[in-house]
């Protein structure tokens, strides 16, 4: 990798009047931009930086961010236990407010192959507008995973040749990797012999999570013809 | 006059059960004739939401998810997903533990070019191969075996080392009523070592057979036949569609993380990228084949260093690695040490990560969100495949519909990471 240090100089000239925020932690530069900038400094990126491949498009939906608790009312009383180390969470939400203002964002991961250095670009988006600007024309690689953040999250890309859910099954209803979608899901498929069919039901299953599972007759431990 | 009968172009389903599919991908083919002209692939059938998953549960018990991905060559997505968890928690594995862990990598890295070679063979049509790969993939995987005790979906790495130092003995084969002594004591003649040992023995002969391969299938008119020229993709073309690994390096383009961002110890091993020239099947073929060659050639260097340096091979911070099983049962300490790590896990610090590592598919990356529990806020796994297979429609346009599964084959695609 090679020097991030003096790329995160030039970025900073580059950067500082027009991008609100540029952080650098754990050896990798992270942009923070509006959705308004998003075509321009990508643009920059591209051509000033040579950032030639994005290797990632992906979503985040920042609801639960800092959380101590997730809250289950089906598995648990009183949820899972999570977060310990409380302290350093009331820090992190002190300082990055950011995200309680915008609930979701899209994340972008660049590579240049010429230069050999990384970066990263973050766009937050607010809940009641998730549309956002489509890297498509710059990069063409953005096309599948723009699709894939569309299919997880529900944001949108306008202006994507071909914006279809791609991971999810047909006629899926919802957006599974967000925060408030159950893991569980809230459909389930079975064969139905007398429609001759596949069904879709709510989902029948219990969580199991917690319910300790008692085993008597295992038959591996029974003797007889090995 | 009769009439002509009207020309119009067929529109049909190609998988998702198709052995030449390679998992489950439905493929809906526009043709003219034998000539395509729109493919467009449906995936998300083996999707079973990794991410998500490990979104409720603490960093070590993901690990074994990450087998699960790309199921082919599985402890290099474990080894991504370490990476991740280790550059948050500004850990370093031990010296010893990172050897081991270049080494099972282009283990990994050939059992993966293994199966690819064979099923490639297999699709274009050359049935043998795919019993030459098979019979070397039992060996390495011998070798998974014997480090972890399983086969396939190892979960050796973890964050701070590996799991456990390689064993000093490789396990025996016993007689049974389908094989005599005479028979087993054939079998286990290069296990009487160590596990290094066997692998060493297994580096001596792996070259001979990957010449095999090639007297098979290098000069072979019809595999040429079969796949020169076929599926092109310039260099511009194929940064441009996010293309990484072999599939990169097939267009002639230098770049293999191992050597421009090194992790672990690669920097102090010497191996050389081999890079194609038009970017065909043919070239993607030969890079892959070379590539395990380069493998061999690393195995056998780390086999030197670790029979020389002794020494642990996962940290003794307590707080992320569990203690010794002699300590638990005699120290207070670490048998609370244990009970924590077995219950809660450990926290990671607030912020986010990148990392990345040189598949044998192509760049997996790991991008972790951590917001200070023990828990992934957001795990995106970044599959190589995925950013070739979304190119197919691209590669497959205009060429017959025999070249599709060349050039479907030739991407290296495994429905458990692109699905995820």
């Amino acid at each position: 990798m090679s020097d991030i240090a003096a790329l995160l100089v030039n970025i900073t000239e580059r950067f500082s009047e027009t991008v609100p925020a540029i952080d650098f932690a754990f050896g990798e530069i992270t942009l923070v931009v509006a959705k308004e900038q998003l075509l321009g400094v990508a643009t920059i990126l591209r051509d000033e930086f040579l950032f030639n491949q994005l290797i990632d498009v992906c979503g985040v939906d920042y609801l639960h961010y800092g959380l101590s608790e997730w809250e289950t009312t089906t598995a648990t009383t009183n949820g899972f236990e999570r977060g310990r180390d409380t302290r350093a969470i009331e820090d992190a939400n002190k300082t990055e407010n950011l995200h309680s203002k915008s609930r979701f964002a899209v994340v972008y991961h660049f590579l240049s192959l010429t230069q050999n250095y990384r970066i990263r670009v973050r766009v937050l988006l607010d809940e009641n507008d998730l549309t956002i600007p489509t890297l498509v024309d710059l990069w063409p690689s953005a096309n599948w995973f723009e699709r894939e953040a569309f299919d997880l999250f529900g944001i949108i890309f306008e202006a994507h040749p071909d914006l279809r859910r791609i991971l999810t099954d047909y006629g899926f209803i919802g957006h599974p990797f967000r925060k408030d979608f159950p893991l569980i899901g809230n459909v389930e498929v079975r064969y139905d012999a007398a429609l001759k069919r596949v069904v879709y039901e709510p989902v029948s299953i219990q969580p199991r999570i917690l319910e300790p599972k008692v085993i008597r007759h295992d038959n591996r431990y029974e003797t007889g013809e090995q | 006059m009769e009439k002509l009968p009207e020309i119009r172009n067929y529109t049909f389903n190609f998988g998702p059960q198709h052995p030449a599919a390679h998992g489950v991908l439905r493929l809906i083919l526009e043709v003219d004739g034998e000539t395509i002209l729109r493919a467009d692939p449906h995936v998300g059938l083996l999707h079973r939401a990794t991410e998500k998953l490990a979104e409720s549960k603490p960093y070590n018990q993901s690990i074994g998810y990450m087998d699960r991905l790309d199921y082919v060559s599985m402890m290099c997505n474990e080894h991504g997903y370490v990476l991740a968890i280790e550059k948050l928690l500004g850990i370093e594995a031990p010296v010893r533990a990172q050897y081991i862990r270049v080494m099972f990598d282009e283990i990994t890295r050939i059992l993966n070019h293994l199966l690819w070679l064979g099923a490639h063979g297999l699709d274009v049509g050359a049935m043998s191969m795919f019993l030459y790969c098979f019979r070397e993939r039992e060996e390495l995987l011998d070798c998974y075996e014997a480090v972890c005790g399983t086969r396939m979906h190892a979960t050796y790495y973890r964050p701070g080392g590996v799991y456990r130092d390689l064993p000093a003995k490789m396990p025996l084969y016993k007689a049974s009523r389908w094989h005599t002594d005479k028979e087993v004591a054939e079998l286990n003649e290069n296990r009487q070592g160590s596990l290094l040992d066997f692998i060493w023995d297994f580096t001596e002969r792996f070259p001979k057979r990957v010449d095999e391969y090639e007297t098979l299938l290098t000069d072979n008119r019809i595999w040429k036949q079969r796949t020169v020229d076929i599926g092109v993709v310039s260099p511009e073309r194929a940064i441009a569609l996010g293309f990484t690994g072999p599939m990169l390096r097939g267009s002639g383009v230098e770049w293999d993380l191992r050597k421009k961002q090194p992790y672990e110890v690669y920097d102090k091993l010497d191996f050389a990228i081999p890079i194609g020239k038009t970017g065909d099947c043919y070239d993607r073929y030969l890079v892959r084949v070379e590539e395990m060659r380069q493998s061999n050639h690393i195995i056998r260097q780390c086999i030197e260093w670790l029979r020389n340096n002794p020494g642990p091979v996962i940290l003794g911070n307590n707080k992320v690695a569990p203690p010794k099983r002699v300590d638990m049962k005699e120290d207070m300490e670490s048998l609370i040490h244990h009970f924590k790590l077995a219950t809660e896990g450990y926290c990671l610090p607030v912020g986010e990560a990148y990392a990345a590592i040189e598949h044998p598919k192509g760049e997996f990356g790991v991008y972790l969100v951590s917001d200070g529990a023990n828990k992934p806020y957001r795990l995106k796994i970044r599959a190589a495949g995925f950013a070739h297979l979304a190119s197919l429609g691209e590669l497959v346009h205009g060429h017959m519909l025999a070249d599709v599964v060349t050039i479907l084959s030739s991407l290296d695609i495994v429905f458990g990471e692109i699905d995820r």
